[in-house]
């Protein structure tokens, strides 16, 4: 007797549902063996993150004001996915949207309406995040250079350079040494619901955001050639589509995306720049597995990117509450990832036994 | 300025070593066809692995061993992942980063400020040492510099000059030929993999208990991705990633030299960075040219049988 591998024909949607719903309980099983082996109950642990992010008002409020820049942010990567170009740089694209929308806040804000500043914020910032994109997308397609690393060292980069900015020349005067520059004046700030750090504008630019790019890919023409780079390049060559064009266009609505999310954060939430870390808050790396959790799906997308926003605050809670580090978030996020790629495997092969 | 001169190239060996253990290990890897993007991860943990043990034990050499076996098992996740379910070998090395970084900040939160009361510090090499220049640069280090060199040259005549060497090589350029000569495709991904994995862990170990003897997080601070670069830079040639990972130890070195010059310290840490950009801009050309060295199959996953 002996065990192979076979093909499935095709797979119903609720078969590939509950592989990805079992595949997030078995996240928290293993990271509840982490949780122990540091000595903490994992379910007191995990009942601590459910609470504080879905559990109370407040929680909710907190979960919504973090899934809006995941939903952002991974609608850009959906994008980029689609295409098969491995953008891992949503952090570093963020960050500088938020370091142009902070320069225009700071030097064109106080003598403009709200309306010229915030509309000049959110476009410049784009343009920002989406130049930002372009280089990784120019460098593969023109010299075949690895995105992935591009990406990411472009995230350090855009990192290192707003320290240099937040404690160097940018530097508040009214901050008392802090690093953060001056507050934004009132005319680049976002206003937020009342009790809440949630912005109006925000959740409406991040569902507008979801329903374009769900029509953009599904009825586009443009957005089937994404496909078609992605799932078959050799035929896309074949076929005569403009490999640099598209990819192009997909990292400047990627990258461009992420730094509206950027835009987002500083205007909406922090009202100056400062530490990067605070700024970008490992958004760009969580909106991955946001955008692989909602199987490439705009429209799913915006129920894993609040799952995510409460995983984020749990995070947060955990870490102020048990000592936990930053990065534990990171090990339960991974372990998602891990078991949604074993899952795939059942979605797409079945085991089969011969006697 | 001879001093500067000899103590930085000094400190470059020192920064170096994690970078060619790393390299050399993903060229082990990516030569059979598996594209590991997890060395971040994989080093994270063997950085704390390695520290947490030696500082259990009091035994370096037992915390060395259990950081590189600790890089190596979390790869065989990654192996299972590509070799056996034929899994996207990009999630799957970035979830392997993921889960290295995040269980090395979990484990390490409690080992914040304490120091290694072991280490491994220089060795001083008779004779050798003595020779002007030189002699401080590269022989009077800890025995793991050595080992790292040593290993690479190794790996090299492995890779190159023997028939393991040739089959690890023909699985990642051409499994089904392989395959049909009867080479066990699966199982040499799987070692290849595990080795690699090693590697980073051994890489990981170096930085805690010779480059700098005490835990903080984010310790691998982006070298495991810079390693990936240097990978390419080195052609998937274990010699040459001898030379481009001290070159790279000396950038990373130049940070600190050029701090006094009155440069801003975040200036400063762009600089390995911006050289990993600036290096894959400058090899591209002559990559593409040269048709990289890289395994023609790498990072497509081999199902036997199927067409």
């Amino acid at each position: 007797m002996h065990f192979y591998i076979e093909k499935r024909g095709n797979t119903s949607k609720r078969f590939t549902n509950s592989v990805y719903i079992i595949s997030i309980i078995l996240a928290v099983i293993f990271s509840s063996f982490i949780f122990l082996l540091k000595g903490v109950n994992p379910f007191f642990a995990f009942g601590k993150i459910m609470k504080s992010s879905f559990g109370s008002s407040f929680g909710l409020k907190e979960t919504i004001t973090k899934a809006i820049p995941l939903l952002i942010i991974s609608q850009g990567l959906i994008v980029a996915f689609k295409g098969k170009f491995w953008n891992i740089g949503a952090n570093g694209q963020l960050l500088v949207g938020s370091t142009v929308a902070t320069w225009v806040a700071l030097n064109f804000g106080p003598n403009h309406s709200a309306f010229l500043t915030l509309l000049l914020m959110f476009l410049l910032g784009f343009l920002a995040g989406g130049l930002f994109g372009i280089i990784p997308a120019i460098l593969k397609v023109k010299l075949s250079i690895n995105e992935i690393i591009t990406t990411l060292m472009l995230n350090y980069i855009a990192e290192d350079f707003i320290e240099y900015l937040v404690y160097g020349p940018w530097k508040g005067k009214t901050q008392y040494g802090f690093p953060y520059t001056d507050n934004f004046p009132p005319s680049a700030v976002l206003p937020q619901i009342p009790g809440s750090r949630i912005s109006l504008t925000l959740v409406i630019i991040a569902l507008t955001v979801s329903f374009l790019i769900f029509l953009f890919i599904e009825k586009t023409k443009f957005g089937y050639e994404i496909k078609v780079i992605g799932d078959n390049p050799n035929s896309a060559k074949f076929a005569g589509i403009d490999f640099l064009k598209i990819t192009i266009i997909m990292m400047l609505i990627s990258g461009g995306l992420a730094g509206v999310a950027g835009v987002g954060e500083v205007s909406a939430i922090h009202r100056h720049l400062t530490y990067p870390a605070q700024i970008s808050s490992g958004y760009g790396y969580t909106a991955i597995i946001v955008a692989w959790l909602a199987q490439l799906n705009p429209i799913i997308a915006i129920f894993s990117a609040i799952f995510f926003g409460g995983i984020l605050v749990g995070g947060d809670v955990i870490q102020t509450s048990l000592g936990f580090p930053f990065a534990t978030i990171n090990t339960f996020n991974g372990f998602i990832l891990v078991f949604m790629i074993i899952g795939n495997f059942f979605t797409e092969y079945k085991i089969m036994i011969r006697r | 300025m001879f001093d500067l001169i000899v103590s930085t190239l000094a400190r470059a060996m020192v920064a170096g070593t994690p970078f060619l253990l790393g390299t050399t290990g993903e060229i082990i890897t990516e030569k059979s066809g598996i594209l590991n993007l997890g060395v971040e991860g994989m080093m994270a943990l063997g950085a704390i692995v390695g520290f947490s043990i030696t500082y259990i034990t009091k035994n370096v050499l037992i915390g060395l061993l259990s950081g590189i076996l600790a890089g190596g098992i979390l790869a065989l996740l990654h192996a299972f992942i590509s070799i056996t379910l034929n899994g996207n070998q990009v999630l799957s090395g970035l979830s392997i980063a993921m889960i290295g970084t995040g269980i090395a900040g979990m484990l390490g939160k409690s080992y914040i400020g304490i120091p290694l009361p072991v280490r491994f510090s220089e060795i001083i090499i008779p004779i050798l040492s003595k020779i002007p220049f030189l002699g401080k640069i590269l022989f009077i280090r800890d025995p793991l510099f050595y080992l790292a060199i040593i290993l690479a040259i190794i790996s090299w005549f492995i890779l190159f000059k023997t028939r393991m060497g040739i089959n690890l090589r023909s699985v990642g350029e051409n499994p089904k030929a392989s395959d049909s000569l009867g080479v066990n495709v699966a199982l040499t991904r799987y070692i290849a993999t595990f080795v690699g994995g090693c590697f980073s862990g051994f890489a990981g170990a170096y930085l805690t208990l010779a480059y700098m003897p005490s835990w903080i997080e984010g310790m691998t601070g982006g070298r495991g991705w810079v390693v990936i670069a240097l990978t390419i830079f080195a052609q998937w040639d274990p010699l040459k990633a001898i030379l481009v990972s001290y070159l790279f130890g000396t950038i990373d070195v130049l940070q600190y030299i050029l701090q006094p010059l009155g440069i801003p310290v975040p200036i400063l840490k762009m600089t390995p960075y911006v050289a990993t950009l600036l290096i894959l801009l400058i090899t591209a050309r002559e990559l593409i040219r040269k048709h990289l060295g890289s395994p023609a199959s790498l990072g497509e996953p081999f199902v036997k049988g199927e067409k």
